[in-house]
Parts: structure tokens; C-alpha cells; sequence
């Protein structure tokens, strides 16, 4: 298989593309333009439609309305731009319109700044919008992963009637790496027959709808979401561990963040202390079970969660753990990206070294 | 072996294309690389840099903190980035700009006239590849006919006469390196 450079924005723009997906709605926002600039060049080539809406509020509203049309369709931005488009996304969840989203994300709160960050985990995770819904994610560490997850996330929307986010951050989107265009792993995907294509006076209408105005109907519509979202973390629950074996510190950490935890863990090794790293890939459903399996080997003194935020994902690694070891934090937010030195030092600070 | 570069400029110097050009020569000549640009509001006018690595093994982290090398295309970049340069490392320094000497001891200085030698070339768009031609002549990790199959694929039709001047351009910065 061939390598290809690829900057990690236009690899997921690509990676759309190779999914069938020809439908894009954004708004331009830094650090994740050139997402929307490579798809303005390349959709109307392959004859589909790349539309820059006049917000992000409308650009998720057009993804509901392609969606409902069967279409595999996507949309991306950073940070502040998602926030705006949550009203969307349960919207989404609840009417069951599978879609692929890109958070590229920057610092926060607020305007925050175009520099990496992670602190978007909570809406990311919880869900800024309203109701009980959830939205699969998946955090990409590199641009190879970029590009895969992106064709994986389609297939995710697709089978489970939801949309799918991928998480990934400024360094993720500018950052170039080596990619390989392999095969995806085929799924039989369920056909769209809720799609509203027209009936063409053969069927009944097909209707798109979140509301449900009888309570016993909405129950019954929640409990349906409800096997959904335990079917995905049955069978959709993906994490990497490296260096796990017999390991005397544990970090826990996902996408770039991951990364800084391996240059640590070089730094340790030299120092003579072994670090092994967990490294959750879909940040819903988050992997529990894994990891608590993972850190309940009596090598592990510790564990360290970091982050490009301020102790977010520290949550589910307590659910996971449940008291069963200490668990500590680095981690900067505002578009800081921590040192491994910051990493390695945390770990041993942890282990009381 | 690992190749952990920081090449830093004015925005407009070429820099983000030299740290391009060694990523991907790096990548066909099978190594693990990455590249990673500063991005923001700073950069029209102000100082751009990128990180590169190449290296025989995978890559832990993109970040670049201490360089082996360091490509300073002007002053500013010289100033921030010196101190940080692993000893032992190489400052490339883009003389026709940078009227300092590297004060540091400890490291190698190749001091190129980019742009004295682009223009004796006839194009001063070149002086970033004069430059390039130097890093690759003193790293040796590098062959200039992976670059040169690069600039054949990359300049065809109207632009193809370019390809001689960027290769003219690899090796007059090369000859820079005693």
C-alpha cells in the first residue's frame, strides 16, 4: 500500500469522500477550514454539494434535512461552532438521522482560542443538547486514524440510525502524517427505507420527526434510543493499550494527549520506571470495563490521567476504576499543550518518586 | 536515528515548504515522518515555523521542543529557537537576513547566502530550496534524487522549466557546506 502525506483536516475531508459521503454543510472556522475548503474543490466534482451556510445553527439543519433524505452527509467545525450546533445534534438523535460531525477542537470556554485543546470531552461525551441521547465518538491520536475513523464513523451513523462525532484537536487537523488508503471493513448496513426519497404513490409516507406529543409514545420512543445506545456500547466499545504488561504507572489519555504520554513513557523507561498507557478510541462508549481491567494488575501503583483539559475525562476514569487505585491528574487547558517532561514528571509524583 | 527539526521564517520565505519537502522525501524514502506548522493570527508578517521528524522508528509525538536541527530563515527565529537546540545539534542560518553569528558553542553553524544565491540564479523565489540543498548536503539523511523525482512530479507543463532552476537552486546551497 502506498503512503501519501496527508494534513490531517483534509485526510477527513478525503476520507468523506471515499465513504460516499457527498453532502457537506459548514461554516468555516479555524483550526478545522481546511475540511470545508478541500470538500468547496472537490464535491462539485463528483457531483455532489458542498454548501457554506450562513451559520453553524443552519449548517446542522441542513445536515438534518439531507440526512432525512438517506444521504450520507457530514459537517465539521471547531469548538465554539459545535456548541451552536447541539440544538441540531439532539435533534438528530432524536428523529434517529445518521450523520458524521468533526469537532476539531480549540481552546474554550467561550471564544477561547485556535490553539489545541480537548475541553469539549463533556458536550462531546454528555451532550450539550437536551434529552436523553447519546452520540458515539471516536478520537483519533494520528491522521491515519483521522482518515479511518472518519469512514468508520459513517458506518456507525449508518447502521445504528445516529449520528457520529470524531473527536479530534488542532494539532490532529494541522499536523501531516503518512496515510494508507486500505479497504474499510465492509458491514452490511441496514437499508434507509424511512428515507424520505418520495413515495411515488407506492408506499406510505415516510416522516421525519422528534416530536412525539404523548408521553407514553415519547417513553416508548426513549426506550427504543435507549436498546440503541446499549447496543453500541455492546458492540462498538474501542481503546488501545500499549505498554500495559506488568506496568508501575498507568496513564489514561486519548487522542493527542496520548501521544504526549508515549513521549513520557521513552523518558520513564530511561529513568528505569515502567508506563504503560490506556488510550479509550471511542470516548462514548467509553471503554470501563477495559480499563478497570486493565489497571487492577498489582504492578500499577498509579494512575494518570491526562489531558488538554481540566480533568474531565478524570470522570469516567473514576467510573471505571471505582476507588480501586489512586488516580491523579496533569493536564493544561486554553490550547497549552502539556510537556512530556510535565507527563513523566506527574508519574512520578504519583508513584511518590 | 531520528531528525527532529524546527525550520523557522517570515511568513512567505518557503518555510512550511521546506519542512514539507524534507517530510515527504523523508516518507519515500520509507522513514516515519511528521509535520507540524504553527498556526495563527501571528503569521502574515510575523515569524511561521514548522516541526519535522523523520525518523527509523514510530512517532511518539509530533511536538518538537529541543531540534536537532534548527533552520532559521531570519533573525526572530534565530533568537527563539538557539537556546533550545539539542548540543551537538546543527543552526542553519539564512545569512543574507541574519547579520549574527550562532553564539552558541556547542552546536555546528552552516551559515547560507540564501538569497544573494537565488538571485545570482535569476529567481529569488529560490532561496528557500538554496537552503534545503544545504540541510541536505550537511545531514546527508536525505538523497537529492528522492527531491529531484519530487520537483519532476511537482512542476509539469508551463512550470516544468522550474524543475533545473530548483535543482541548480539544491545545489549551490549544497556547495555552502564545507
Amino acid at each position: 500500500m502506498q503512503k501519501e502525506l496527508w494534513k490531517g483536516n483534509e485526510a477527513i475531508a478525503e476520507a468523506a469522500i471515499r465513504a460516499g459521503c457527498k453532502y457537506f454543510f459548514g461554516y468555516p472556522i479555524t483550526p478545522q477550514t481546511e475540511v470545508p475548503e478541500y470538500l468547496s474543490l472537490r464535491l462539485p466534482e463528483i457531483g455532489g454539494c458542498f454548501l457554506q451556510a450562513e451559520s453553524e445553527v443552519a449548517a446542522i439543519n441542513m445536515v438534518y434535512g439531507a440526512a432525512g433524505c438517506g444521504v450520507r452527509v457530514m459537517t465539521s467545525s471547531s469548538s465554539p461552532g459545535i456548541s451552536l450546533k447541539q440544538e441540531g445534534i439532539t435533534y438528530l438523535c432524536g428523529a434517529e438521522l445518521p450523520c458524521v460531525i468533526i469537532n476539531v477542537m480549540r481552546g474554550g470556554p467561550g471564544l477561547g482560542t485556535i490553539q489545541p485543546a480537548q475541553g469539549d470531552y463533556y458536550q462531546a461525551t454528555r451532550g450539550g443538547g437536551n434529552g436523553d441521547y447519546r452520540t458515539p465518538v471516536l478520537a483519533p491520536a494520528n491522521v491515519q486514524e483521522a482518515a479511518d475513523f472518519v469512514r468508520l464513523a459513517f458506518d456507525i451513523a449508518d447502521q445504528y440510525r445516529n449520528p457520529v462525532m470524531v473527536l479530534a484537536d488542532g494539532m490532529i487537523g494541522q499536523m501531516m502524517e503518512a496515510v494508507e488508503w486500505g479497504e474499510m471493513e465492509k458491514r452490511n448496513l441496514p437499508a434507509k427505507d424511512w428515507a424520505t426519497t418520495g413515495t411515488k404513490c407506492e408506499r406510505e409516507h415516510n416522516i421525519i420527526n422528534s416530536l412525539y406529543i404523548k408521553p407514553e409514545v415519547c417513553a416508548e420512543h426513549n426506550e427504543h434510543l435507549e436498546r440503541k445506545y446499549k447496543a453500541l456500547e455492546e458492540n462498538e466499545v474501542r481503546y488501545e493499550e500499549v505498554n500495559t504488561d506488568g506496568c508501575e504507572v498507568l496513564f489514561a489519555a486519548y487522542g493527542t494527549t496520548s501521544r504526549i504520554c508515549r513521549a513520557a513513557m521513552k523518558m520513564l523507561a530511561d529513568e528505569g520506571i515502567k508506563a504503560g498507557l490506556f488510550r479509550p478510541i471511542t470516548l462514548w462508549p467509553y471503554p470501563y470495563d477495559a480499563l478497570k481491567k486493565c489497571a487492577s494488575q498489582d504492578s500499577i501503583k498509579a494512575v494518570v490521567d491526562v489531558e488538554m483539559s481540566l480533568g474531565q475525562m478524570m470522570d469516567d476514569v473514576k467510573i471505571a476504576l471505582e476507588g480501586a487505585k489512586p488516580i491523579s491528574f496533569i493536564g493544561k487547558a486554553g490550547g497549552i499543550v502539556p510537556t512530556p517532561r510535565d507527563v513523566a514528571d506527574a508519574a512520578k509524583k504519583a508513584l511518590g518518586r | 536515528m531520528t531528525n527532529e527539526i524546527i525550520i523557522s521564517g517570515f511568513g512567505g520565505q518557503g518555510v512550511m515548504a521546506i519542512g514539507k519537502t524534507i517530510t515527504e522525501a523523508g516518507m519515500k524514502e520509507g522513514m516515519e515522518v511528521s509535520w507540524l506548522p504553527s498556526y495563527g493570527p501571528e503569521m502574515r508578517g510575523g515569524t511561521a515555523n514548522c516541526s519535522v521528524v523523520l525518523s527509523d522508528e514510530p512517532i511518539v509525538s509530533p511536538i518538537v521542543l529541543e531540534p536537532t536541527e534548527l533552520i532559521a530563515m531570519n533573525l526572530p527565529s534565530l533568537l527563539k529557537f538557539e537556546s533550545v537546540v539539542k548540543p551537538g545539534g546543527t543552526i542553519f542560518v539564512n545569512s543574507s537576513v541574519v547579520d549574527q553569528k550562532v553564539q552558541r558553542t556547542d552546536v555546528k553553524a552552516v551559515y547560507v547566502d540564501c538569497i544573494k544565491i537565488a538571485d545570482e540564479l535569476g529567481n529569488s523565489k529560490v532561496a528557500n530550496m538554496v537552503m534545503l540543498g544545504a540541510y541536505i548536503e550537511a545531514m546527508k539523511n536525505l538523497s537529492t534524487d528522492t527531491i529531484k523525482e519530487m520537483l519532476v512530479h511537482m512542476f509539469t507543463g508551463p512550470k516544468a522549466k522550474l524543475v533545473d532552476l530548483n535543482i541548480e537552486a539544491l545545489k549551490r546551497g549544497a556547495a555552502c557546506v564545507k
